[in-house]
Order: structure tokens, then sequence, then C-alpha cells
């Protein structure tokens, strides 16, 4: 077990230290000027050259590469024009927003996570429930009406989906206000009601991609000879599909929710620019279209770590849901 | 065609084995007709292909069908707006000459821009996904085939690939490159703009792919007939493609055809979040990215994107769940 854990998490450096390579080459290092994207239109000539001093980017492209990373792990001093020191996990300083681009993550990653949290925990019990029940209760009324929501719920598209909810509950019923976002501890009503509808174009669709998943897997468990032994024993049908049947069928579920990460980022991407939220997406969109490298280089690092770190929560709670796994 | 009762008894046999002789009639029959005699059968099946047929005559006739409607994806309508540039009429202005309304502001012809959008959307994810199966394909074939360290290795960047949010990256990379290809100001040849799309479909979309030819060379490599093959001296060459690859292809064609749906959607979410298509170029994506702002005044605008893009990604699931179930009767859905 404890070799395993560090077996990944050596393997989960390896991957990060990769990206942040990529990224660097791809953003400082390609042939071109980084800077000119940064600068509107006024910029004189002088003014960009002294960005670039600052940026360090008159420097050779390693010491510039092995100064970005020290930044992450220890922190870095930055030029005066750049709010002088930068604590430990330092991603830069953007010119375009005129601050750390880890300030700026501390002020909207809270966006996004109240956004994707409760809508991951929604679509999970929503889509995993609906699949379950569909299961064991195949060729019913139920269970084609499951199916066809699942259909249509993988084929459509989040920001239709916002876009029709917007339109019903907000501006044609006005059941729901403008969305919005309030910190929770401030005021947990307003902080839900402005995030609802975020929560619900998430969940519409990510719970019908999880109840066709679980449904399939739930058929091809209850199929299995150790399903038949627990009914042949006598256990209640409670017990069977609950406890021997859920189990068995739930554990694959763990890898596509932990692989799922990634495409529950790019999904906030979209539901925040459909709701017009200021997260992490709508910040990160913001800051390609300024060419804002910085805090685009530090997303792309900050959603890679979110993607490792799940890959390896998966792997550990495999071995704790199937007891058949030995982690080596 | 009205077949005999005995093909749904007699599921498909393993490729390069006899099927067993249930029936003497069944039995001169290859996996390949097998297939298609139950896909002709599979009523979702017949109408998803019609819906996919349909549209692909529409992106491909696109100016076939602009000659005849008269309008073109560019024209703009400006009379038809009021003076706040909204469409005059019901609904975003539809009526006898725009079937769909015009666009608020721009006044153009909604219709025709949605089959110019077909055109640009179906010809990225039919590129990408092409793109992608192929260099799927090939990694796979290797990776699975030669094993040791070229496995190794493979397996890493695989592995790599898949620990990359696609979304956060191709939002990263799509604008930078085009940035230092062109300079902030210049504008962007959208020729470009589509190729830059495929590229970064494909350096992350091979993985799947990959991954299951990988899994089905390992099972099959062991078989008798690459053993046989290279007794007889076969190269490596001859191994891949003549004998492994010609095994492979139900598996390669049913992820092609669930990763084009998965491509239109990439296409117009990029396209969405105004890092992909740009204007004037007709799509759908952005046409739903600038309805939003329209909610209100003019609510007709986002469904004829909506739904057209919605019922162009379930005609490919449905017909990619039909050829799997074609393909491999033992998978239940």
């Amino acid at each position: 077990m404890f070799r395993f854990v560090v077996k990944r998490l050596l393997s989960a450096v390896l991957v990060l230290f990769a990206v942040t390579m990529l990224s660097f080459l791809m953003f400082f290092a390609l042939p071109g000027d980084p800077v000119s994207g940064m600068c509107p239109k006024n910029c004189t000539a002088e003014r960009l050259e002294r960005v670039r001093v600052e940026l360090g980017l008159r420097e050779p492209k390693l010491v510039q590469y092995a100064g970005y990373v020290k930044g992450i792990f220890v922190g870095r001093d930055l030029g005066t024009a750049q709010g002088g020191h930068c604590d430990a996990p330092c991603l830069g300083f953007s010119y375009v927003r005129s601050e750390a681009v880890t300030d700026t993550f501390k002020r909207v990653l809270p966006v996004t996570l109240s956004i994707v949290i409760p809508a991951a925990v929604l679509w999970l019990v929503l889509g995993v429930g609906l699949g379950m029940i569909s299961a064991l209760r195949r060729g019913t009324l139920l269970d084609r009406l499951a199916v066809g929501f699942a259909l249509t719920g993988a084929s459509l598209q989040l920001y239709f989906v916002g876009a029709v909810l917007l339109l019903v509950f907000t501006y044609t019923l006005r059941w729901i206000p403008v969305p919005h976002y309030t910190p929770l501890l401030e005021d947990p009503l307003d902080w839900a009601s402005g995030l609802v509808l975020a929560w619900m174009a998430l969940a519409f669709l990510f719970s019908a991609i999880y109840a066709r998943l679980s449904r399939a897997q739930m058929l091809e468990t209850l199929s299995e000879d150790f399903v038949r032994t627990a009914r042949a024993k006598g256990l209640s049908s409670w017990q069977v599909h609950g406890r021997h049947a859920l189990r068995a069928a739930i554990t694959p579920l763990v890898t596509i929710a932990g692989l799922d990460v990634g495409s529950a980022l790019g999904g906030t991407f979209i539901t925040e620019t459909t709701f017009g939220l200021q997260g992490l997406g709508r910040t990160t969109v913001d800051a390609v279209h300024g060419g804002d490298l910085p805090t685009v280089m530090g997303t792309v690092i900050l959603a890679s770590v979110f993607v490792v770190v799940a890959n390896i929560v998966v792997d550990l709670l495999y071995a704790v849901i199937d007891p058949r796994v030995r982690l080596r | 065609m009205a077949l005999p009762a005995e093909v749904d008894l007699n599921p498909a046999p393993p490729p390069a084995e006899p099927a067993a002789p249930v029936a003497p009639e069944v039995a001169g029959r290859s996996p390949s007709r097998l297939a298609w005699a139950r896909l002709k059968k599979d009523r979702v099946a017949v109408v998803s292909a019609a819906v996919i047929v349909l549209m692909l005559v529409i992106a491909l006739g696109a100016p076939l069908i602009e000659w005849a409607y008269g309008i073109g994806p560019y024209d703009d309508f400006k009379a038809r707006l009021d003076r706040f540039g909204m469409p005059l009429g019901y609904a975003g202005g539809i009526d006898g000459d725009h079937w769909f309304g015009v666009e608020p502001h721009l006044g153009r012809d909604i219709f025709i821009r949605l089959v110019y959008g077909m055109r640009t959307s179906l010809l990225i994810a039919t590129a990408a996904a092409t793109l992608t199966s192929v260099i799927g394909v090939l990694v796979g074939l290797a990776a699975g085939f030669l094993g040791r360290w070229v496995d190794a290795i493979l397996g890493w960047v695989m592995d790599f690939a898949l620990a990359m949010p696609f979304m956060v990256f191709a939002l990263a990379v799509v604008p930078t490159v085009a940035l230092r290809f062109y300079g902030p100001r210049d504008d962007i040849p959208p020729l470009f703009r589509g190729v830059v799309l495929v590229g970064i479909f494909a350096v992350f979309g091979w993985t799947g792919t990959a991954r299951l030819v990988r899994g089905q060379v390992i099972s099959l490599r062991e078989r008798e007939f690459i053993e046989a093959a290279r007794a007889a001296g076969a190269g490596l060459g001859h191994m891949l493609f003549k004998q492994l690859l010609p095994n492979l292809w139900a598996p390669i064609l049913i992820s092609f055809s669930l990763a084009l749906p998965s491509y239109v959607t990439a296409e117009a979410a990029l396209s969405f979040l105004d890092v992909g298509m740009v204007e004037p170029v007709p799509d759908f994506g952005r046409m739903i990215n600038k309805s939003i702002n329209y909610l209100q005044s003019d609510p007709a605008y986002v469904f004829f994107p909506g739904i057209t893009i919605f019922v162009m990604v379930l005609a490919f699931n449905l017909f990619g769940d039909a050829l799997r179930d074609a393909l491999d009767p033992r998978s239940s859905r």
C-alpha cells in the first residue's frame, strides 16, 4: 500500500513536471513575441521593452523556466513592478490584471468550487440512482423513460440547456434570480439561489451520462453468478441489490468519475460563460482573449493538478471499495 | 429483405473462426454481412442513418441550397431590423423569405447560416475523427504488437495525454498559436483556425482508439494465424496491416462513429468560448454564444442552432450505438 502511494505520487510529479515544461514552451519559448499580445493598443516601444526585461524574457529560456518552477515550490522575488516577493505557490504576475496570478485564483476559485461540488453531488446521486432503479425495473415504463433521458442528456449541449433554463426560470417565470455569486458563509440562501441554475444545467447533462453507465454496469452485474448465489442463499432483495450488486457495479463508475474531473472543469468553463459567473473559467476565457499568458498558464497547471490528484484519489478509493484490488 | 430467424440464435462468430454449424443456410454468411443485416433490421439505426445522410447532403449541397433559397450566408437584411437592431415580426422575424428569421443587429439570415454552419461543423469533426483514428490505430498497433519498451513509452504518453484537461488546454492553445503566427491584430484566416482546431483534437483524441486497438492486438497477437504468418517469414508491416488490421475494423469503426459527435460537440464548445472558428464563418457554437445576449429580447434565436446541434449529435450517438450493437451483439444497451 505504502509503496503504491509513493509510486503514484512520483508518477504524478513527473506528469505535472511535464505539464509545466510543455506549457512553458508553448507560452514563452515559441518563436514570436508573448508581450505584444499583453499590451493592448497604446504601448510604447520602451514600455514593451521594460515589460520584457521585468518578465525576464531577456534571460536564457532555461533560466526563465527554472525561475518559474522555483516560484511554484518555494516562491521567488519578482521586480517591484510585479508586486515584489511572490509567496510559495507563485504562478507569476499578470500585467493585464496587475496582480499575482495566485491572488486572482484565490478570489475566483471559490466560485468555481461552489458551482462544481454541489453539482457533482447532485449528478452522482441522481445519475447513479436513476441508473440503478432502471436496471432493477428493466423493461418497465420507468426504465424506458430513464433510457430516453440518458440519450437526450448525452446529446444536449451545456450552453443550450443553460440558455433554455435561464430563459424559462429567470426571464419568463421569474422564479430564480439572475445568476450571481455570494460567498456561502455570507448568505447561504443567496449563495444557493444564485448558483442553482448552474447546478441544474451541469447536473442534468452529467447525470444523464452516469445514468446510462450505471444502468449498463448494474445489468451486467445482475447477470453474474455471485448475485444468483446471494439470491439462492435467501437474502432479501434489498441485501442482494444494495450490498452485493451495488458494490460491484459502482467500482468502474468511480474510475470514470475520477477521469471526469477534467471534463467537469471544462463544463464549468462553459457554465460560467453561459451564466456570466466570474469563476476560474470565465477568468481564463478573459485572460485568453486579453493575451494574459501568466494567468492562462497558471490555469493549465492548476487544472492538471486537479486531474492528477483526482486520479490518485480514485486509485486509492478503488482499494477501499473493491477488496479484490491489491495495491502494489 | 426478410431474414431467417436463425440469425438471432447464432450471434456473430468471432472473426477468423467458422460459424458454428447450427443451420446450414447461416453458415455461409460473413460477420460483416450478419452485422449489415442486423443494422438494417434496427429501426433506430435506419432513422438515424437517414438523418445523418440528410445532414451530409445539406452540408455538401450548401451552395445549391443557397442558390435555391436566394440568400447567401453573408447577406445582411438591415431593413428587417427595428431601430434597436431587433428583428421585426414574430419569433425573430420568421416569414416566407427568412424561414428561421434573421440575426439581431447583423440582420443575416439564420437558415442559410445554419446550412453553412453544418458544413463547418461536419468538416472539422470528420477531419478530426479521421486523423485521431489513424493515429490511434498506428499507436495501438505498435504498442500492442511490439510490446516491451515501445509499449511502456507509448503507455506513458497515453497516460500523460489523459492527465491533461482537454478543454482547458485547448482554450489556452488555440489563441496562443494564432497569436504566434499572426500577431495580435492580424486577421486570422478561417482555414488556419480550422487546422489548429483539428490539430488540437488530434493531439488529445487519439488515446481512446489507441487503448482499444492495443488491447485487441494484445489478445490477437498470440493467435495461431499470427504465428503462422511469422513462421512463413512475413515482415512486420505485413503482420500489422494485412493480418491484424482486418481483424480490428469493427472496434475501429465503432470508435470512429462515436468520436464524430464528440468532435461536433467539442468544436461547438470551443467556438462558444470564442476560441474556435471566428467571424464571419458560420458556426453553431458562436451563434449560441451570441444568442445568449438576446435571450430576453429575441428568445427564438437560441433555439435554431441549439436544436440543430442537438438533432445532429443525437443522430450520431444513436447510430453509433446501433452500429456497436450490430457489430458486437453480445454488448447490451
